[in-house]
């Protein structure tokens, strides 16, 4: 609208930022990208780290990250922590760690769980949308800017329903997720930005939750990934929580008191157990102290004993490992460069254990806690066109089948296959007058159904009623470079495409995906007001800015006394509109002043054209 | 939309062949997916994005299928109407009856714990190999006659020949199992 924006202001017609995101177990960050590097955003607090806890208290708003972590110790039955690792899973699959958390599972939690919480019933869909909520408002604080648009990381070892999980947080969180990165790719990523342009990496990614090793051939700015391999269920949690355990039993016998039930007592001791895990990484020796209801409980860990504990932890990453380089084809001396991503790498056995495999230094100059938000940012600049150099192709970890006769699974795209892939596959009808033919789709190694992976049953409905065997349904299976399968089916004889019903085995349907960003909706909807008028203050600041820069200059004073009057006038009425929460009017006070100073603007440009003009006389 | 390439061959602009110069091809794999991948078409229109993403999962495939010299072969042979399916339900090769059923007989004795069989099955496992290794120079000589003069005979042969490295293929996995 303004004179102002074409000599202050920037373009407004570039295309929306994109932001990167990880979305871990312990902690997510988001950042971004600009000219020179990626850079990860600050919160409130001054931390780029927002810990992936959120509290719903009884009345009022959800709360988010670290002041989240402290009603953990408060109200620990309303404070939901690691809900990645309940992403796309089943009550059947979680029982056993579940025990460990404090939150309760609602009834009909089979194909999707859901958490009771703060009196209400929520999936960890729509819990990591609250953490995402969170990143999204930080990066707009800070850019100044609304953010619709995001990538973001999984573990490489995640399945379609965790993907898809995590892509519906996404949607729940106003995001559009344009791609998924495994977390692993998203740190060679990062680490390429400055590194060897060619040779083969090896990241080794321990996190909170997850555990993935990836092996990447660079060339050429291309991240050809190789092999993946992993265990999204093994992490730096399970070696707190065999701290926990142990400490739990030795507070048992030492102050005679079984605090496994009391959800505060447990907290508390999780929490003097991290602390200790994190000292044992730097210091030969940590005490876990618990002070809680005048019962005092002192354990010193030693180092070695420590290691000792975790041995067996550490170990089920090794297997892993040396699957992918089989896959990988090559062997530990032909990896130039190995890469440790995930907090857990601080601890000195994991190094240790990491650098006997790879026989080589590990590298971890990048911050392990950021280098995942940093290469999701890169991606992000890959996806807005920002960086021209460099491409990502990525493997699908799993095997994709279907299920056939007698309960076996029939491969149709192996893993590590290139993604996107697809494989083509005919149906036909067994019996007269057929209408359906159901198709179950598995992930998976295994050769029988009870050891892979449901993942959906798909249902080619409407089919032209013909004899047994006549029907041609040609079906087609793509991954997509998420890692998400979609299907699609065509009769042969007919050319038609043919209909098809999508039964998610865990997670999720559309409809239910649509409802949660109705519902969010309605909340956000007072969200949406205070967006606007914090839209409204950042632009009213920057032409402000502008005039007050303009009022600096002889312009100013070359201007006639009545417009210099209106001017401030127009400035005042802008500074007394700023701080309502009515956008609308702040808008028209910026025209108002954009209208008032338009003599102020010539005079600008006049002066402007004088000086270049001066500076060519000179040469 | 434009239309995608007809087949795999024509996803990397050349004509149905059987002698491939990988490195080349992987190449143009190369600079195939810098061209088409989805990554650099997130802001394109809805129908550039699926011309990218169907386009990019045809190169990925064939490139999977082209590096496995079997693979390109069987496709090959299924683009030109030959079936390949189930190749377990093929019989025994008669030149082999009679190798396969000591080899059998051996690896039998083996899993009940016979030591000495598993002298037998080693050796088996070294003359199957070499067989294959065999096999695997005349199907290059194949895949060079079909490229210099595409005849129907020479497709005939390579399916036999497929069919009988199949076989042999279970078995050397069989042995192997058997010595591991």
């Amino acid at each position: 609208m303004s004179v102002f924006q074409i000599d202050f202001g920037d373009t407004p017609d570039t295309p929306p930022r994109v932001v990167g995101i990880d979305l871990g177990t312990t902690n997510s960050l988001v950042a971004y990208l600009d000219l020179t590097a990626p850079h990860v955003i600050p919160g409130t607090n001054g931390s780029p780290i927002v810990p992936s806890v959120v509290h719903f208290p009884p009345s009022g708003e959800p709360v988010v990250g670290a002041e989240a972590q402290e009603a953990l110790l408060i109200d620990p039955v309303n404070t939901v922590y690691s809900a990645k690792r309940l992403m796309g899973r089943g009550a059947a699959d979680v029982a056993g760690e579940l025990a460990l958390l404090p939150f309760a599972m609602a009834q009909g939690s089979e194909s999707v769980i859901r958490l009771a919480v703060g009196g209400r019933e929520l999936t960890p869909p729509e819990i990591s949308a609250y953490v995402l909520r969170q990143l999204k408002q930080n990066a707009e604080a800070f850019l100044g800017e609304t953010i619709t648009q995001a990538v973001i990381t999984v573990p490489a070892y995640f399945n379609d329903a965790q993907r898809q999980a995590t892509k519906d947080a996404g949607r729940i969180a106003g995001l559009q997720v344009l791609r998924l990165v495994n977390e692993p790719t998203a740190a060679a990523l990062a680490y390429g930005l400055d590194k060897r342009r060619n040779g083969t990496i090896a990241v080794y990614d321990f996190g909170g939750g997850t555990f993935d090793i990836s092996i990447l051939k660079l060339e050429e700015g291309l991240f050809e990934v190789l092999a993946t391999n992993g265990d999204t269920h093994l992490g730096g949690d399970d070696i707190d929580n065999l701290l926990l355990r142990i400490a739990l039993e030795d507070a048992a016998a030492e102050c005679g008191r079984d605090l496994s039930a009391d959800h505060e007592a447990v907290q508390r001791l999780r929490r003097a157990v991290i602390t200790a895990k994190h000292e044992l990484s730097t210091l030969p020796a940590a005490t876990i102290a618990l002070d809680y209801q005048g019962l005092q409980y002192r354990r010193s860990f030693p180092r070695d004993v420590f290691e000792k504990l975790i041995t067996p932890v550490i170990d089920r990453t090794l297997a892993p490992c040396r699957a992918c380089m089989a896959d990988a084809g090559v062997t530990p001396e032909q990896i130039d460069e190995v890469v440790l991503v995930g907090g857990s790498t601080r601890i000195p056995l994991v190094r240790q254990a990491v650098r006997a495999l790879f026989k080589s230094e590990p590298h971890s100059e990048l911050n392990p806690d950021e280098v995942v938000a940093l290469g999701a940012a890169v991606q992000a600049g890959i996806l807005s066109g920002e960086v021209e150099d460099q491409l990502l192709l990525d493997v699908t970890p799993l095997s994709l089948g279907l299920e056939t006769m007698g309960g076996v699974v029939t491969k149709l795209i192996h893993r590590n296959s290139t993604i996107p892939a697809s494989a083509t596959e005919q149906f036909t009808t067994a019996v007269d007058g057929q209408r359906n033919v159901l198709i179950h789709v598995l992930q998976g190694e295994r050769e029988m159904v009870r050891d892979c992976r449901s993942l959906a049953r798909f249902d080619l409905k409407d089919i032209d009623p013909v004899m047994a065997g006549m029907a041609r349904i040609e079906v087609r299976f793509l991954i997509d470079a998420n890692g998400i399968l979609n299907v699609s089916a065509k009769d042969l004889r007919t050319g038609k495409e043919q209909s098809i019903e999508i039964k998610p085995s865990y997670g999720l349907t559309d409809e239910q995906v649509e409802a949660m960003i109705l519902e969010s909706f309605d909340k956000a909807e007072a969200d949406f007001n205070e967006r606007q008028v914090r839209e409204a203050r950042v632009e009213a600041d920057r032409i402000l800015a502008a005039v007050d820069k303009a009022k600096q200059s002889d312009a100013w004073f070359d201007l006639p006394a009545e417009e210099q009057a209106s001017v401030d006038r127009a400035i005042n009425e802008l500074h007394l509109s700023y701080h309502g929460d009515d956008h609308v009017l702040i808008q028209s006070k910026m025209e108002s002043l954009d209208l008032a100073s338009r003599g102020l603007a010539e005079n600008m440009m006049n002066s402007a054209v004088r000086n270049v003009l001066k500076g060519t006389k000179i040469e | 939309m434009k239309p995608l390439p007809a087949d795999y061959f024509a996803v990397f602009g050349i004509g149905p062949q059987l002698a491939l110069d990988l490195p080349e091809l992987q190449r143009q794999f190369y600079v195939l997916s810098k061209q088409h991948h989805p990554d650099r078409f997130a802001r394109a229109s809805a129908d550039e994005q699926r011309y990218a993403l169907d386009f990019t999962s045809l190169l990925n495939d064939a490139w999977r299928v082209f590096r496995d010299p079997v693979a390109r072969a069987d496709y090959l042979l299924k683009l030109k109407g030959f079936d390949t399916t189930d190749s377990r339900a093929n019989p025994v090769p008669a030149e082999l009856l009679e190798e396969v059923f000591e080899l059998n007989m051996a690896l039998e004795e083996a899993r009940e714990g016979d030591s000495s069989a598993k002298k037998q099955v080693a050796a088996a496992l070294e003359n199957f190999t070499a067989l294959r290794q065999t096999l695997d120079i005349e199907r290059d000589r194949l895949f060079a006659a079909y490229d210099g003069a595409p005849a129907e005979s020479h497709l005939d042969a390579l399916r036999s020949l497929l069919n009988r490295r199949r076989y042999i293929d279970n078995l050397v996995r069989d042995a192997q199992q058997a010595l591991s």
